[in-house]
């Protein structure tokens, strides 16, 4: 149990006062919608990309990481790198022209879509109106049916996401024991702490957000991913320290796990079990463009920037990071499960005569555990919890957490925490304003309030933070009750983000695809999403909430084969349905859909020097990433 | 892409404080933190039994303090720049 210091004590409140400062030194600045929802547009390339980074690094993001290095070994690296970089880079060269520039054409405002302002000089210039979220874009591209529908998803599931984010680190927090000091002095009950642990994150968040909109979420999301990997570089230098450098590492590891590639192409051969093409595809291109094409917490901070150039080489900036960053995170939960697992000890020495007994107790839990990965403890008894093989459940989210505890001394394990607290805290903020923008631009303005002004918009922003924020708790309150709600997180992925990316993909790429074509294929992408949830189960689960509840035909290898298997069903299903039914729909004329699509938008001028140009930062990120791969083979 | 008309340059549409200031500053305040901390324990081994022996307190310390320190003055030159273009300068 970890006592920490003052030291550890001052510097989480030096980085929450800077948290807390910087949505106060923006609050001046927040005079209009613009300004609060999408930070004035006015942000530099370097802070958009910091941001990207930082937003995509939520707590579950980071505990996950370790918990795939604790689970899957070396092997989650590639994987990381495969769901990320090539997305990333797709969303840098062709989408973010096509996010950041769609704008409607002027003559469309005396159209069905004069719903704007044309004296607010920001957001409609003689260009028309600039599209401030990817529902907006959908709206401007199909229609507004479709907007609603996204709009109305993507507002639940940032939600809910932030919801568990705020759950699960929150329950880390209760795991280490680090406001039982608080919680003791206020009396608290034990699921206070818990309660603290999940209200002052929230609480420091809504504020900041409060102030400073999304400018304010992204200073901070900007340093907190440095704060991240200050705090987490250490614990990866230290365990590979410990356990005897890379060659110590690759020793205490089995051979299978480590090898990252080697084994993909015969289903048997690899430790996850998943032949080569549905891995390419399934986390290439359904859960890597989902997130990182797709996913408006991502790309509203690209969307921030101050002119196009800027808005392609935000997500270029993030992919270059991710070729080492993930390393960095996932090492810990690598370390993790090679180190001895600590075992209650009892030494007896004698000095002077004295005879001395040195306990060592350690919890029932992590003795059953593997390395400092504990096993699952049971809530009421603190027994572990059995599996249906007879060995313990490994918690291994509390992979990188354990880490931290065991090799940062006093000042630093506040540096480590802090860390912790930061990926929370990006993660909930990109939520929280990706929500907001979406609820004020296509739920009031578009629906709601047609005719609002820019102060009721900025208005109806502030709330729907606030209300959004309680209904967060909400969902972490849920989550908190239900636990197996946390296995619904990636169920929500695959009902929202495979199906949007579809229709976002040949939105911008097929100049035929038509808005009732649109609808159809999202609506028909949640639907399979939620069937092949329904009829698959995997080996040793319950039916409920890890599938199955229709009933049961399919017995996928492994849960995660089955998450990839729905994503993918939701992704083609949506493709095909958007595709079919474009045919056979009346098509929109190429002058309404100028600068819309991709072969009918503008070109920017290309960098007269070549290598100055985003697509040569593009190869170059590709190559970095496949040698680093190569070498850690 | 058109030139934006006039009025979007006004001073209240740009963000006015350079975002690299207050991350240096962050940066600069944990690592002289942990670098005081580090020569304050530089004798009590007990501390660092968990980091193998190393003190990281100090040696971390020292790189976050280097890392806020090049972050800063960089947000400074930066800040500048800002001040001296003015707002019309950075839109283009």
């Amino acid at each position: 149990m970890p006592n920490l210091a003052a030291a550890d004590w001052l510097i989480l409140l030096i980085y929450f006062f800077f948290v807390l400062a910087a949505g106060f030194s923006l609050k001046p600045i927040m005079t209009g919608s613009k300004e609060y929802l999408q930070a004035g547009r006015a942000l530099p390339t370097w802070l958009c990309g910091m941001a990207m980074l930082g937003a995509g690094l939520g707590s579950q993001e980071l505990l996950g990481m370790g918990a795939a290095g604790a689970r899957y070994g070396l092997a989650s690296v590639g994987l990381f790198a495969l769901g990320s970089i090539p997305a990333m880079i797709f969303t840098g060269l062709y989408l973010m022209p096509i996010y950041y520039g769609a704008r409607s054409e002027p003559q469309a405002l005396s159209g069905p879509r004069a719903l704007y302002k044309p004296q607010e000089p920001s957001s409609t210039g003689e260009n028309g109106v600039a599209a401030r979220s990817v529902p907006e874009y959908l709206g401007l591209r199909f229609d507004q049916k479709t907007r609603a529908l996204n709009a109305c998803l993507f507002a639940a599931m940032a939600l809910f996401s932030a919801g568990i984010s705020l759950y699960a680190m929150a329950r880390i927090f209760a795991a280490l024991h680090v406001f039982d000091h608080i919680a003791a002095a206020w009396n608290l009950p034990p699921t206070g702490v818990l309660l603290f642990a999940m209200a002052l994150p929230a609480a420091l968040v809504l504020a900041y957000v409060l102030l400073g909109g999304l400018a304010g979420a992204m200073y901070n999301q900007a340093s907190q991913f440095c704060l991240s990997v200050a705090g987490m570089l250490p614990v990866a230098l230290l365990g590979l320290k410990k356990i005897g450098g890379w060659s110590g590492l690759k020793a205490a590891v089995p051979a299978d796990v480590l090898h990252e590639w080697g084994g993909v192409g015969h289903a048997g051969g690899h430790s996850m079990g998943i032949c080569a093409a549905v891995l390419v595809i399934g986390v290439g291109i359904v859960l890597g463009g989902g997130v990182w094409c797709a996913d408006f917490r991502l790309l509203q901070t690209a969307m921030a920037a101050r002119d196009v150039e800027s808005a392609r080489r935000a997500p270029l900036i993030a992919a270059a990071a991710s070729v080492f960053v993930p390393l960095v995170l996932i090492l810990p939960g690598l370390i993790a499960v090679a180190l001895p697992t600590p075992r209650t000890t009892i030494v007896i020495h004698n000095e002077n005569g004295a005879i001395y007994h040195e306990i060592t107790i350690v919890p029932p839990a992590e003795e059953a555990g593997q390395g400092l990965v504990p096993a699952k403890a049971d809530a009421a008894t603190e027994k572990p919890v059995m599996g249906a093989d007879g060995h313990a459940v490994l918690d291994y989210e509390m992979a990188t957490p354990a880490m931290l505890l065991h090799f940062l001394p006093m000042g630093m394990l506040g540096l480590g925490l802090a860390a912790l607290m930061a990926c929370l805290m990006s993660g909930v903020a990109a939520s929280l304003t990706a929500f907001n923008t979406v609820f004020a631009c296509d739920i009031y303005q578009a629906f709601l309030a047609k005719s609002a002004s820019d102060k009721q918009i900025l208005k109806a922003g502030r709330w729907a933070a606030l209300g959004g924020m309680l209904l967060v708790i909400g969902a972490a309150c849920a989550a908190m009750r239900f636990n197996s709600i946390l296995d619904a997180m990636v169920l929500v992925f695959a009902v929202v983000n495979a199906p949007l990316f579809a229709t976002l993909l040949l939105g911008v790429f097929w100049k035929r695809a038509t808005g009732h074509g649109a609808f159809a294929g999202l609506l028909a992408g949640v639907a399979g999403a939620l069937v092949h949830h329904g009829i698959d189960l995997p080996k040793g689960a319950q039916p409920g909430i890890h599938g199955g509840w229709i009933a049961v035909l399919h017995h996928p290898r492994s849960e995660m084969v089955m998450n990839l298997g729905t994503a993918i069903v939701a992704f083609c299903l949506s493709l095909l349905v958007t595709a079919v039914v474009s045919a056979c729909t009346e098509a929109r004329s190429e002058a309404e859909l100028k600068g819309l699509v991709h072969s009918l938008a503008e070109r920017p001028p290309a960098h007269a020097t070549w290598w100055k140009r985003p697509e040569a930062l593009a190869g170059a990120i590709l190559l970095a990433a496949i040698a680093v791969n190569t070498i850690f083979l | 892409m058109k030139k934006l008309p006039a009025e979007n340059s006004a001073p209240n549409t740009t963000v006015q404080v350079d975002a690299r200031i207050p991350m240096g500053m962050l940066f600069t305040l944990t690592g002289t933190i942990l670098t005081a901390l580090g020569l304050a324990t530089r004798d009590n081994a007990a501390v660092y039994l968990k980091s193998l022996g190393i003190n990281v307190n100090l040696w971390w310390g020292l790189a976050l303090l280097v890392f806020g320190v090049v972050v800063l003055t960089l947000g400074r030159r930066g800040q500048m720049r800002m001040e001296k273009t003015g707002t019309k300068g950075r839109r283009d």
